[in-house]
């Protein structure tokens, strides 16, 4: 007897897809609803992704590299007692094969930086150009001179920022200066060959590059580095590679990945999907009552319809089946537009939008003045699992009343 | 009760359920709104509070140029002089006279390149908060002694401890050699990182001398009573000193990153709010729209009887004003009970320290209820909703009776 009074998939579908369109201006209204809420949770996730990925890329130039290893007590007390030999071994063999994409290693210790005018405490850092640009450090920010060019240049790259503070510029000559493993204070004169320009400027006035062995030979530690930085080119799959580094890298020294190194950055990225979600239901919630008061009113102008429906043999929950059709159609609809909508409107932005009115502030949140909106297939298809899944639960409602009509009742109700 | 409002009143509730799902979704996002928006005031004031009370203050007199490019030249002559002035002239007690300077410190085992304050051990404690955080010894007391109070993780980069000593090195106002040797008597332990990796201070007497300041300071650093003060006392300080080289900058020309912080969070904030607003606005759109057109033949008769246009578009405002009024009510309350239960209680949103640190706040963060943050919200709410009954009351005008009565 059931399978004699089910309706065939088709009709249902027909049923429900033909009730929509019964009250067209309801369900346009509904629709449009439930268009600008999947736009506004699709346009805010990626305006945030956008926003977090380029906080974090510019973290990680700036960290650089995705993990680190330094000498267990180095980040607690950042001085040159505290380095260690270059990587050999194990932790070099592990450093030149995949997924590692490039490494180098540095030596960097707090100094103090004097022109003739002025003179400020900065940290200096004796790099491997050739390293240092693979890390990410961009030749392109350098705006006056050149950068670094061998592993012993003798010259010295200084912030844009920093070269003001110091009233000097480009050919002059300052004097670093930083403490030696013995406790004497090293000095050494160089000559500024090069200017950068970073995008946050407390990084101009902070660090100070020079070449590794130029650095080494100051403070007379031959072959001595603080770290290793090692990217893999790709800060979200971290976790999966770092502990092989720290495995290689053996007990007596400290490997970390971004996440720690840059607690800041960690738990923003932590929490950023928890954001979304938590904004992509708040959107929802708000959408759910609407959506739920049109089903009423669909299932309610129809009781009737329904009773006689229910009179003729339908089977209650074939009934339920149609409201849930309807709403799940609805939903399907909005979504379809929302998410072709959010693209339309993401795409073009990807190229990015100036937000330097409030560069200042932003800057404080450790972010550049262009925001750069990224649309994830991620965000699109979580968006479409919330509005569905807790769609049709909130549908569930309207759907099993329509389907605990008594026929009788139902058909005599005017 | 006139006759309109019983009927706007009465056609309300002929679909209780209807009405109470569209007033449920107000009250939903009136109480989301009233909890967001008092949480933000809370986090900005706090935002607020926590950067300036530390160092900055309300209120700086500096050398014109000196914000911009801070130099020693760039000094405020006879200084303490001058805050001594305004002190008895403008009344404000909370006033201090600052020195700054970059200098080499140095210990028997490490040297930092840091920033040495020179300040007034009277004045100080009533503009920044950092005397009160000496953790280990005790604050400055003697204005021109060769003591020193550095930061906690200073201490222990420099490795050391109350009792020993620090060599300063840099260079003097007039670009002579300074160098002077300043004795530890407390470390101050903010819980920041960045505020006790770098925090020294020395008496402004001792300052002065060890830089060739000679009658020269840095900034009279001001605190007022409130935030809305500053203002006020900005053009009343500029009043009092009235000299061209001097200037007096707000908190927000100091740190203009703050200012644009909040400004920058608001947008983002106040576009998910307009969406959320939207969202509510359909959903009474939809309703309404329903309830007119469910009623066209009843709106028929009552034309025929002689109602006019206007007067049924009064009905369908007054049964919207009817409705967002309840959302507006129970919104408020319930949106102020939230926020205050949380202004008392406090609201902790784990795996934020680190971002919380960021911007100098502690772990708990207090919402901040005021008449605005309970109303803004929920005024706007009620906005949208009535613009969202123009479209089924404007549709009112165009009804035919006789037409009208024989719809289905």
């Amino acid at each position: 007897m059931a399978d004699k009074h089910s309706p065939s998939a088709g009709i249902l579908a027909t049923l429900a897809w033909r009730n929509l369109w019964r009250n067209y201006r309801r369900t346009l209204i509904m629709l449009t609803a439930i268009v600008v809420g999947v736009w506004a949770m699709i346009l805010f996730s990626a305006m945030m992704r956008g926003m977090l990925d380029e906080m974090v890329q510019a973290g990680l130039r700036v960290l650089p590299g995705e993990v680190q290893v330094h000498h267990p007590d180095y980040q607690d007390d950042p001085s040159v007692v505290n380095s260690m030999s270059a990587p050999k071994g194990k932790l070099l063999q592990v450093l030149n094969t995949p997924p590692v994409t490039a490494w180098t290693t540095r030596l960097k210790v707090p100094g103090m930086i004097s022109s003739e005018r002025d003179n400020r405490g900065v940290l200096l850092l004796g790099v491997d150009p050739a390293g240092e640009i693979a890390l990410g450090f961009d030749p392109g920010d350098i705006v006056q001179g050149r950068f670094l060019e061998s592993a012993d240049d003798k010259g010295i790259v200084i912030g844009r920022k920093l070269a003001e503070r110091l009233e000097t510029r480009l050919g002059k000559r300052v004097v670093i200066m930083s403490q030696n493993p013995y406790n004497d204070v090293a000095d050494r004169g160089v000559r500024i060959v090069g200017i950068y320009r970073a995008r946050l400027q407390a990084t101009e006035e902070l660090f100070v590059y020079t070449s590794r062995a130029l650095l080494q030979k100051m403070l007379e530690v031959e072959d001595e580095i603080s770290e290793v930085a090692i990217t893999a080119d790709n800060y979200e799959h971290v976790d999966a590679w770092w502990r092989d580094i720290d495995a290689a890298a053996g007990p007596d020294l400290d490997t970390q990945p971004w996440t720690v190194l840059d607690a800041y950055l960690g738990s923003m990225y932590e929490i950023q999907g928890t954001m979304n979600v938590i904004i992509m239901v708040i959107i929802f919630i708000a959408l759910s009552f609407g959506l739920v008061n049109t089903l009423v009113m669909a299932v309610f102008e129809r009781v009737r319809e329904i009773g006689l429906m229910m009179a003729l043999g339908m089977r209650p929950q074939w009934i339920m089946y149609q409201v849930l059709l309807e709403s799940l159609m609805l939903l399907s609809l909005g979504l379809v537009i929302g998410n072709a909508l959010a693209t339309a409107t993401v795409l073009p932005l990807e190229s990015g939008i100036d937000i330097s009115v409030v560069g200042d502030g932003l800057e404080m949140y450790g972010m550049g003045a262009t925001l750069y909106p990224t649309l994830a297939l991620e965000d699109m298809l979580m968006s479409t699992l919330i509005v569905l899944v807790l769609g049709l639960l909130a549908s569930l409602i309207p759907a099993w009343r329509a389907s605990r009509y008594n026929p009788v009742e139902a058909l005599t109700k005017t | 009760m006139s006759i309109t409002t019983r009927l706007a009143w009465r056609n309300l509730w002929r679909h209780g359920r209807r009405t109470w799902l569209t007033v449920g979704a107000m009250i939903f996002c009136n109480t989301l709104l009233i909890f967001l928006i008092s949480f933000q005031f809370g986090v900005y004031s706090l935002m607020i509070d926590s950067a300036l009370s530390v160092v900055t203050g309300h209120l700086q007199v500096q050398h014109s140029e000196y914000n911009d490019d801070p130099r020693l030249r760039y000094s405020v002559p006879y200084g303490i002089a001058l805050a001594e002035r305004l002190r008895s002239e403008t009344k404000i007690e909370a006033m201090a006279a600052r020195g700054t300077a970059f200098a080499l410190a140095s210990s028997e085992k490490r040297s930092f390149g840091i920033q040495v304050m020179g300040v007034q051990p009277t004045f100080e404690p009533l503009v920044s908060t950092l005397p009160g955080l000496v953790k280990k010894g005790r604050y400055l007391n003697n204005n021109s002694s060769d003591e020193i109070v550095i930061g906690s993780v200073l201490a222990r980069n420099l490795k050391v401890g109350v009792g020993d000593e620090i060599t300063l090195l840099g260079s003097g106002r007039d670009g002579s050699f300074a160098a002077g040797v300043a004795t530890v008597v407390g470390i101050i332990s903010s819980g920041m990182n960045n505020l006790d990796r770098s925090i020294a201070q020395v008496p402004l007497d001792y300052f002065q001398a060890v830089f060739s300041m000679g009658e020269q300071i840095s900034s009279i650093v001001v605190n007022v009573d409130t935030l809305s003060a500053v203002a006020e006392r900005k053009s009343e300080l500029t009043a009092t000193i009235n000299e061209p080289d001097l200037v007096v900058l707000d908190w927000d020309e100091l740190q203009p990153g703050l200012q644009q912080a909040i400004q920058a969070d608001l947008f983002s904030a106040f576009v998910m709010y307009a969406v959320l607003i939207v969202l509510v606005s359909f959903s009474v759109l939809n309703t309404q729209l329903m309830s007119v057109l469910e009623r066209t033949r009843e709106f028929g008769v009552m034309m025929a009887l002689g109602m006019r246009p206007g007067s049924l578009a009064r009905l369908v405002f007054l049964e919207t004003a009817t409705m967002s009024l309840l959302g507006l009510a129970f919104g408020c309350i319930l949106g102020a009970a939230v926020a205050t239960y949380f202004q008392v209680n406090g609201v902790y949103i784990p795996g934020m320290e680190a971002a919380m640190e960021q911007y100098n706040l502690p772990g708990e963060l207090y919402p901040q209820v005021s008449i605005i943050s309970v109303m803004l919200g929920p005024l706007i709410v009620f906005t949208g909703c009535m613009v969202a009954a123009i479209y089924p009351a404007v549709r009112l005008y165009g009804l035919q009776p006789v037409a009208a009565m024989r719809a289905v």
